[in-house]
């Protein structure tokens, strides 16, 4: 786009004073941060805290009141956004794994790159299958969702998102309904992910995990950012009382 | 007369109520197979088009336009809230009245629409709009967090419809589909209300000319319809089950 001089030295995702209310609920208040290229940042925080509803506005799922979102100097809050070309940058997994259930594991994955990119056929497969094993989900291609374990099936869905190859990942508290012995093998995906360099943005309640992979930690209460750093000193010298009670229930 | 034509002869000349005049007079044998073969082509072709009514119907009626949505809601109204029958007459005699004509042999004027044109109209619109709500109450059952990873997906409305809603949604409609196209096929018997030389009228037809075949073709009707609803409910019940997905709704 003509307007658009962004360079990858800028941030890829950059939040600015983003307002947002369902109703009379004033659930986002004026939320700031960026997000660099191969950057991992966790938002953690409590529940309804306007975490999930942030990292949808990202992806224009939600729309904002007010406030800026860029993803790669591209205006998401725009009327004028090609949602297609937002989309094509921006991968999303979600909580419920929300798979295609009649589609195969192989065909989930395959499905927006051959009805929206209208890549080839060959083409699409053979990455699809590249995708599947990276997952470590080599001999389910053929299973549908139905005949998948949550654990198996969020890492199809994650599968699935990388098969636009986006170039930044959302992640909507991607292991909040796991069964916990699953939980590991999805961080494990993520985490092979987040070292490949892929820029990430997770919404989450691992806070080992949090520690473990992100390069920043984002605390969010009642729609603001508290408190953030990165993990090293987050966990340990964090200053506001209110993430010091959240860590100290959680930890 | 073989063996089979002469049995029912002689029966009729024993029994004058059980005169099965279509099995041993080819005449009415032919009036027979052409009522059944007008049914069959009323049936599918009517089928067809009442189902692709209602898909299309639903997408509709998720439209953005609010005109768009009330002219939808009229039209199902309209044709679920009237009997079939008075749909068929208003069709045929009314709007006939309004189609333009031709004349193939120059003096003899035809309705472009004729009055089989007329009743497939008539009846896919009649099932069409019983369609859309049921498909309309499928796609009510998709998820939306399934649709919002399509779209997260990159796709748009009608790629969503198309690739997810809709193959989600017929699994969870065909049981009421499939009760709809039945009482579609048995619907088009009153196409005979504007002549449309069906099974029925072929019926009637052959026990205005001989009154002693009455029952006779009375009881060819319930055979007749039977086995024809019998096939499509068969056919309704084996895709059912090839779109059944493994570990999926059960």
């Amino acid at each position: 786009m003509s307007d658009n001089d962004w360079t990858p030295d800028q941030p890829l995702v950059s939040i600015r004073d983003v307002h947002k209310s369902f109703g009379n609920l004033e659930v986002l208040k004026g939320v700031t941060l960026d997000v660099m290229k191969g950057e991992v940042i966790c938002i953690i925080g409590p529940s309804g805290s306007g975490k999930s509803t942030l990292i949808r506005c990202v992806n224009a799922l939600n729309t904002i009141d007010s406030g800026s979102i860029k993803v790669e100097g591209q205006e998401v809050h725009d009327p004028n956004l090609d949602k297609l070309d937002l989309r094509k940058k921006v991968g999303m997994v979600f909580q419920q794994y929300n798979l295609f259930p009649h589609k195969t594991a192989l065909e989930n994955i395959m499905m927006a790159p051959l009805k929206v990119l209208k890549q080839p056929q060959a083409e699409v497969e053979e990455r699809a299958h590249k995708l599947i094993k990276r997952v470590n989900l080599g001999g389910k291609e053929n299973a549908y969702p139905g005949e998948l374990s949550g654990g198996q099936q969020q890492r199809v869905a994650i599968a699935r998102s990388l098969a636009m190859n986006p170039d930044v990942m959302l992640f909507d508290e991607v292991t909040a309904a796991l069964d916990p012995e699953t939980v590991n093998e999805v961080l494990l995906a993520i985490k092979d992910l987040a070292q490949d360099g892929m820029t990430c943005i997770l919404v989450t309640h691992e806070m080992g995990f949090a520690r473990e992979v992100a390069d920043h930690i984002y605390f969010t209460d009642r729609g603001v950012i508290v408190e953030h750093g990165p993990p090293a000193t987050f966990f340990t010298e964090a200053k506001d009382p209110r993430t010091k009670e959240f860590l100290s229930q959680i930890l | 007369m073989n063996a089979f034509q002469q049995y029912f002869f002689d029966l009729a000349q024993q029994h004058p109520k059980w005169n099965f005049i279509y099995f041993y007079d080819p005449v009415q044998t032919e009036r027979v197979i052409d009522g059944l073969w007008m049914t069959l082509q009323l049936s599918v072709i009517c089928v067809i088009f009442s189902v692709i009514i209602g898909v299309v119907g639903a997408w509709v009626q998720g439209a953005h336009s609010k005109t768009v949505r009330l002219l939808m809601q009229g039209y199902i109204q309209f044709f679920r809230n009237t009997p079939p029958l008075v749909q068929l007459m208003f069709f045929y005699f009314a709007l006939g009245q309004f189609t333009p004509t031709y004349s193939p042999d120059g003096w003899l004027e035809v309705p472009i629409i004729s009055n089989v044109g007329w009743a497939i109209i008539s009846l896919s619109f009649f099932a069409g709009a019983f369609n859309v709500e049921i498909f309309r109450a499928g796609i009510e059952a998709v998820p939306e967090s399934t649709q919002e990873a399509a779209e997260a997906l990159g796709m748009n409305r009608l790629q969503i419809y198309i690739y997810v809603v809709l193959p989600l949604a017929f699994r969870v409609t065909l049981p009421a589909l499939n009760n709809n196209l039945v009482n579609l096929v048995k619907t088009t018997t009153q196409a005979l209300a504007i002549a449309v030389p069906e099974l029925l009228y072929q019926m009637i037809s052959i026990y205005n000319d001989y009154s002693t075949a009455q029952n006779a073709c009375m009881l060819f009707l319930f055979f007749a319809y039977i086995v024809l609803v019998g096939i499509l409910v068969f056919g309704m019940h084996r895709w059912e089950r090839g779109m059944r997905i493994p570990g999926y709704g059960q």
